[in-house]
């Protein structure tokens, strides 16, 4: 017996908000298939209705930002983008539009990218089978109305189908011009068997920004995503990640997020085949009245022997809040599953806050699943053998936070990934002292 | 209390000395894996009509004998369940109940008029607590003789001597309270223990005081239901400085058909006061369902420390889900003194379904509150049960120690809330919550929210879910031991931590239950 999932509850309220939100957009132009998938996404939305904050699954973040029909200025920052001495293939966005100029147009062996806008121009795409179907299916496990909303709005993106191994990551860069923005992109990105790349996504892009981003993994392929979100203050981030891990697949996400009003990065894993393996990780640094950072994981095993990962580390400090809602799903038959989630947050002083939600959903027997959750401040122990060592106490506070991190930042397999990381985040707290 | 039967085991005591899962093996053997308290006693009843609206409120309130006040309690938390719907967040597939297909009020006949004698007890009713296990000589207080008590008592001190522990009992029938034992004793030591139905009549100002206090009249759908229909319960009250010199214990039996069971036990320990609480239930074998809505009130005072121990054992219904009992209660401590103490222990072995959450309230600073429970779900059982623990207090401290066991077709479920509130400086929690699954058809299910809103508290949860492991198994078998025993054994293992904060009377009972509920889940 596999117990029925709750559908939110539908109210009136919701109806005209969803209606509001949906009043200033316009559906875009494509060919049939496209124009398929976003009139049935259109039509699940409606039909499940935007968020209210009285919904489980926002019990902890209030998505009232999100439904806003329009956003607020927000200004215009310098960026100094964390990967832009990394060697890729650049694909540039500026406020949402594909940015041709910006973005190298050099092959990549391995690996054919395209613009959404070309594919969804097209009557007959192979991204049809991809586009909104990951999202869709998901719908049934838990209702996540703003992926919905993008699949039916999002006008580009990129499309990627990978057959090699690619020799250079490819990089997602987002940039800002106009400052009040409201961006929805949506990627699709094939991996086929036995070929192997690396994402990479920087930038704000936007006020507000709804991403959504469907990755296929085919047998025995490999999918590394690294990503680090923008840091202006104000700003508003919506991401939605859809994995679907073939037999032998390997998943991989990390996510650092150093600011923020509102972020809420979504990640929906589904162990399809069997030894499939996914890794889940952020490293959230929350500093300010206000900023709020969300981590949503869902992994279904729904296959022998898949292992996965969940790897989330906040740090907390002037009233920030961080949470995180993270869920194992062991389907009936996915015997020997090895399913493991960690998330701690250090609180560095009294108005902070950290809400979790550690959830473990088991119908099969031989499986080893675990969760762990700890909250609390800095390690006083650690910082008397620090100070007691000549480290002024606000290196040392900094050099505690970098160590409790540093789990994170080591689900990265790329090690100068990591490093310019761990230095963007140690560069991040000296500022801010 | 102690439910296996004296003749079967004569040397329980004895035997719970040397170890306790030799206990076990041996309980299996015994008792042949059928729900031990399935029969029902014939009695003529006196029911009120089917169904719930103002007039039967008036009625039970009626019945009880109750004040003006108390009346308007219970219309105005009937006013308010009209508007709430059952609550759907639970993981559990509740088939539709019909509220207005029950009884909500069964009394036995001959308890209409106190009988004055032994001779005058309803010999079924006596027979009921007999095949209980409740020992005779208790047996005449229970059936609601009145004076038999003191006699019993001295003949009681004389044969027990001092190194054995006493319990006093209620025993609630259906809905009624049909009686109390060692009243007069506890009433030497300050201790009012009596039903809830009598201390509405005689302590209407404590009563007054702290009803609803803890859980309010319109908490949740169950709760409130309970406030408008309530029928009988429990009353304790341990006033200051006073350690009550034995065991209270409540039994609930649900015996009439297509009636539900709402009692509501209201405890309060006064400051600086000890109290060690048990409660036990069992209900006969139907083919149809029936709801048991309680609500446990706990408040503790200053420097007061409250043991709540409880092993459910409700007919679970057949192995394909027929009948049983669904078990929706609302159990919350408020440790309202500085420096009190609620400790939950709970062995959830019965009920088709379980919705319960005990918790505590850390109101007074430095107070604590700890939980400990064992959760059971074979065939096609469904339980969704855990606790809150919310800090409000400076230096408060709290312990969860979950174990659910998953069998056959059945899904177990913990929920929990950890709340550090930002005025609950210093705080700390502990959170431990395994699961054991056996068998490929069951779930086992963790739903822990954690809220942290100060840095100087600690939180900290672990969870992990297994299956019964092979190495141990082979071992077991290797050295002769049978399956089914073998599995007893590796879970009682598994539970140990919360068998061990049990009363001693509890801890056997718990234990043979442990092995009984699983029968029939492996080979």
């Amino acid at each position: 017996m596999v117990l029925p999932v709750r559908k939110t509850r539908k109210t009136d309220v919701k109806a005209e908000a969803t209606e509001a939100r949906l009043a200033p957009l316009t559906l875009p132009e494509g060919g049939s298939w496209s124009q398929g998938a976003r009139k049935s996404a259109l039509e699940r939305l409606r039909e499940m209705q935007l968020p209210g904050a009285r919904d489980e699954y926002w019990r902890f973040t209030k998505p009232g930002p999100l439904l806003e029909p329009q956003v607020s200025a927000l200004p215009l920052e310098e960026q100094d983008p964390v990967f832009d001495g990394v060697e890729a293939a650049r694909i540039v966005f500026t406020d949402g539009r594909f940015d041709a100029e910006a973005s190298d147009t050099d092959a990549l062996e391995g690996v054919e990218i395209e613009r959404l806008a070309t594919a969804a121009g097209a009557d007959i795409h192979w991204v049809r089978d991809l586009y909104g179907v990951l999202e869709a299916k998901d719908q049934a496990r838990v209702e996540r109305p703003f992926a919905a909303l993008n699949t039916a709005f999002a006008a580009d993106g990129v499309v990627i189908r990978v057959t090699g191994r690619a020799p250079r990551p490819v990089h997602l860069v987002y940039r800002r011009e106009a400052e009040a923005a409201d961006v929805m992109l949506h990627h699709i990105v094939k991996v086929e068997e036995g070929a192997e790349m690396t994402l990479l996504e920087t930038g704000t892009g936007a006020a507000r920004i709804n991403t959504v981003l469907e990755v296929d993994v085919a047998k025995g392929a490999t999918f590394h995503h690294v990503r680090s979100q923008g840091r202006e203050h104000d700003r508003l981030v919506n991401t939605h990640v859809y994995a679907r891990v073939a037999e032998e697949g390997v998943f991989k996400t990390f996510t650092c997020a150093l600011n923020g009003r509102l972020t809420r990065n979504e990640v929906m894993v589904d162990m399809a085949g069997d030894d499939a393996v996914a890794h889940i990780a952020s490293a959230c640094l929350g500093d300010g009245k206000g900023f709020h950072d969300d981590d949503t994981v869902f992994v279904t095993h729904g296959a022998e022997r898949g292992e996965s990962r969940q790897v989330i580390k906040k740090v907390l400090r002037n009233a920030a809040t961080g949470v995180f809602q993270g869920k194992i799903l062991v389907q009936p038959g996915a015997q020997k599953t090895d399913g493991y989630q960690i998330s701690q947050s250090l609180l560095l002083d009294e108005d902070a806050q950290f809400l979790a939600k550690p959830e473990l959903e088991i119908y099969a027997d031989d499986v080893q699943c675990s969760h762990g959750s700890t909250s609390g401040a800095i390690d006083e122990e650690g910082l008397f053998y620090l100070r007691s060592r000549g480290v002024p106490h606000d290196r040392a506070v900094e050099l505690l936070v970098l160590a409790f991190v540093a789990e994170a930042l080591d689900e990265i397999d790329d090690s100068d990934l990591a490093s310019r990381l761990r230095d963007r985040l140690d560069g991040w707290l000296s500022r801010r002292r | 209390m102690d439910t296996l039967d004296p003749t079967d085991m004569p040397d329980v005591t004895d035997r719970a000395k040397d170890g306790v899962d030799q206990d076990t093996v041996d309980a299996v053997a015994k008792l042949s894996g059928k729900y031990k308290y399935g029969w029902n006693t014939d009695i003529e009843m006196d029911y009120a009509p089917k169904g719930v609206n103002e007039d039967i409120v008036r009625l039970i309130s009626e019945r009880n004998g109750e004040p003006e006040w108390m009346t308007d309690w219970r219309m105005q938390a009937f006013a308010r369940w009209k508007e709430l719907e059952s609550p759907d967040w639970a993981m559990l597939d509740v088939p539709g109940i019909e509220f207005q297909e029950q009884y909500y009020y069964a009394r036995p006949k001959s308890m209409a008029v106190k009988p004055k004698s032994l001779d005058e007890v309803d010999p079924k009713l006596l027979e009921t607590y007999k095949k209980l296990g409740i020992p005779l000589k208790e047996q005449m207080i229970l059936a609601g003789v009145e004076g038999a008590g003191e006699a019993v008592q001295d003949a009681d001190t004389a044969m027990q001597g001092d190194g054995e522990r006493r319990v006093a009992v209620d025993a609630v029938f259906d809905s009624v309270s049909v009686g109390t034992t060692f009243k007069a004793e506890l009433a030497k030591a300050g201790v009012i223990f009596c039903s809830i139905s009598e201390a509405i009549r005689e302590h209407p100002e404590l009563v007054k005081k702290y009803l609803g206090s803890v859980v309010p009249q319109s908490d949740n759908f169950f709760a409130t239901l309970n406030s408008a229909v309530f029928s009988d319960g429990s009353f304790v009250y341990v006033p200051p400085g006073v350690r009550c010199p034995m065991e209270l214990s409540t039994y609930f039996r649900i015996n009439a058909e297509n009636t539900g069971q709402f009692e509501r036990t209201l405890i309060i320990a006064d400051k600086g006061s000890y109290v060690s609480y048990l409660e036990g239930c069992t209900a006969p074998q139907r083919d149809e369902a029936q709801l048991h809505a309680a609500v446990v009130e706990i408040v503790a005072l200053e420097d007061a420390e409250v043991k709540y121990s409880t092993v459910q054992n409700w007919y679970p219904g057949d192995e394909n889900g027929k009948g049983g009992i669904y078990n929706f209660v609302t159990k919350r401590a408020d440790c309202r003194g500085d420096r009190s103490k609620v400790m939950w222990t709970q062995v959830e072995t019965g009920s088709a379904i379980t919705w319960k959450y005990p918790s505590c309230i850390l109101r007074g600073d430095e107070s604590q509150g700890e939980f400990y429970s064992i959760a059971i779900a074979n065939n096609m059982q469904q339980a969704d049960t855990g606790t809150k623990m919310v800090h409000l207090g400076k230096n408060t401290r709290s312990r969860i120690v979950s174990k659910g066991i998953s069998a056959g077709r059945a899904q177990n479920t913990y929920r929990g809330l950890v709340s550090m509130h930002p005025k609950a400086k210093d705080s700390r929690n502990y959170t431990q919550c395994d699961s054991l699954l056996i068998g490929d058809q069951c779930g086992a299910h963790t739903v822990p929210y954690i809220e942290v809103k100060n840095n100087s508290s600690r939180v900290e949860h672990e969870a992990t879910t297994s299956k019964v492991d092979d190495d141990q198994m082979f071992y077991c078998q290797q050295r002769g031991l049978g399956e089914e025993e073998a599995v007893a054994l590796i879970v009682n293992g598994f539970c140990k931590d919360v068998l061990q904060a049990l009363p001693m009377e509890f801890a056997m009972e718990a234990q043979s239950l442990v092995a009984i509920s699983l029968e029939g889940s492996v080979g």
